[in-house]
């Protein structure tokens, strides 16, 4: 009982940190998956420096861990006059990791559109751009829904990291909270339940939509 | 001392946190898919809801709470112990949930011809299930292991002296712009450390792929 009461007291601070953690996830997403989408379609351009660029940008998003692209922008680029305040570095570092992650998840989805689709609309004679945007990118998408949902899960977690640039987000107020009473068991508890209040029934929704997608196809 | 030594150091550090946050996971998630794909309701929503929680809060959340919020008598976690911990118990959530999918994939008909045969449950599984859901799964356990790679980063937080930990540390001493090398080469280094995992896991999946097939 002792806990829950604590809690009750603690929930206002956190909600403000909530409230920043889920602004800058939405800012990620917002930003990240149409900038994801120009990249998928770079990494499949016939143009060499395109597609090369393109990969360069997708692999270095994907393969290097998010907090250590966070630092490079709050830490290193500073060192060349290039300074940032930390919840804009934050947005610009997630933004890069969810538009390489949404671009592999919707070059997936346009690559599994059948061929045929490709060679109907050649018969038709429709332009390329045509064909792209009418025909291959809504089934692409269609398919690319659940993968998206996920990555934005993966974003609102990742929204976490900015802690360590002291980002007034719902892990640094926990810290805060925590370091005035030393209850960090306390805390830290309530932080994991703000965070698994959003993403387990997102997680359920995406697992629902992944279902019904797969019984159409 | 030049920065890419200065990142060095740390990797000996990110190999043992990876690497023994992935045997944790890779046993662990054994009992935690059996108990997903089990027949009673109880054990099965217990075991959801455990998968479903461990992935639900972020990994640096579980690095704090063991760090500084466990306290049994005199015992508290060093910052090691509580990043392979909690990594390790992340993995097992992840894990389990990829060799969950593995099992289920395995036709109906295997099971039902192992029964026919006469075939106890204990061979059934070990035997006949497991050996087929793991080539399925192969590629998805390697992806998690670049994942938990870069995951191990965050361990920087609580002060274990891992690349990112080092990186951080050399930036601090050098304000200028070579501040910036460390980042850039621990980056770089994560790309360069997952390419071996990627590419084992692409040979393993097409040799698998010709045992399936042959």
């Amino acid at each position: 009982m002792n806990w829950l009461i604590e809690w009750a007291g603690y929930l206002p601070q956190l909600m403000s940190g909530l409230g920043v953690s889920l602004m800058i996830a939405g800012v990620s997403i917002v930003a990240g998956y149409p900038l994801g989408l120009v990249l998928s379609v770079m990494v499949q351009h016939r143009n060499l420096a395109v597609r090369t660029l393109g990969l360069a940008v997708v692999e270095i998003g994907r393969g290097a861990p998010a907090l250590v692209i966070l630092y490079l922008f709050y830490y290193g680029l500073p060192k060349f006059g290039i300074a940032f305040e930390s919840i804009t570095a934050a947005c610009l570092a997630l933004i890069w990791n969810s538009a390489a992650y949404s671009s592999e998840i919707m070059r997936a989805g346009m690559q599994s559109v059948a061929r045929g689709q490709h060679e109907a609309s050649a018969a038709l004679g429709l332009s390329r751009g045509h064909t792209f945007f009418r025909v291959i990118m809504p089934q692409g998408m269609r398919s690319a829904i659940p993968g998206l949902m996920g990555v934005a899960i993966q974003m609102f977690q990742g929204t976490s990291l900015a802690y360590a640039i002291a980002v007034p987000e719902l892990m640094k107020s926990a810290y805060n909270i925590g370091s005035q009473d030393f209850n960090y068991l306390q805390i830290f508890a309530l932080a994991g339940i703000c965070y698994a209040a959003i993403s387990m029934p997102a997680t359920w929704i995406t697992v629902y939509f992944e279902k019904r997608l797969a019984r159409h196809t | 001392m030049d920065a890419f030594s200065a990142v060095l150091q740390g990797l000996p550090m990110t190999i043992v946190l990876t690497l023994s946050a992935f045997a944790i996971g890779i046993v662990g998630a054994v009992p935690l898919a059996v108990g997903l794909s089990s027949s009673n309701i109880v054990v099965r929503l217990a075991c959801r809801l455990f998968v479903d929680l461990v992935r639900g809060v972020p990994i640096i959340v579980w690095l704090f709470l063991l760090k500084f919020g466990i306290q049994v008598g005199t015992f508290k976690f060093n910052p090691v112990g509580a990043a392979i911990v909690g990594l390790g118990v992340v993995s097992i959530a992840y894990l389990a949930e990829i060799y969950r999918g593995g099992l289920e994939s395995v036709p109906r008909g295997q099971n039902e011809a192992a029964d026919a045969l006469g075939l106890s449950r204990g061979t059934t599984f070990l035997r006949v299930l497991v050996p087929q859901a793991f080539r399925i799964v192969s590629p998805s356990i390697a992806t998690y292991l670049t994942g938990l790679l870069k995951d191990s980063s965050i361990a920087s937080t609580i002060i274990v002296a891992e690349m990112v930990f080092q990186s951080q540390a050399f930036a601090r001493q050098h304000p200028t712009m070579e501040g910036i090398l460390p980042y850039v080469l621990v980056g770089i280094l994560y790309i360069v450390l997952s390419l071996p995992v990627a590419y084992l896991s692409r040979s393993l999946d097409a040799r698998m792929r010709k045992a399936v097939y042959a």
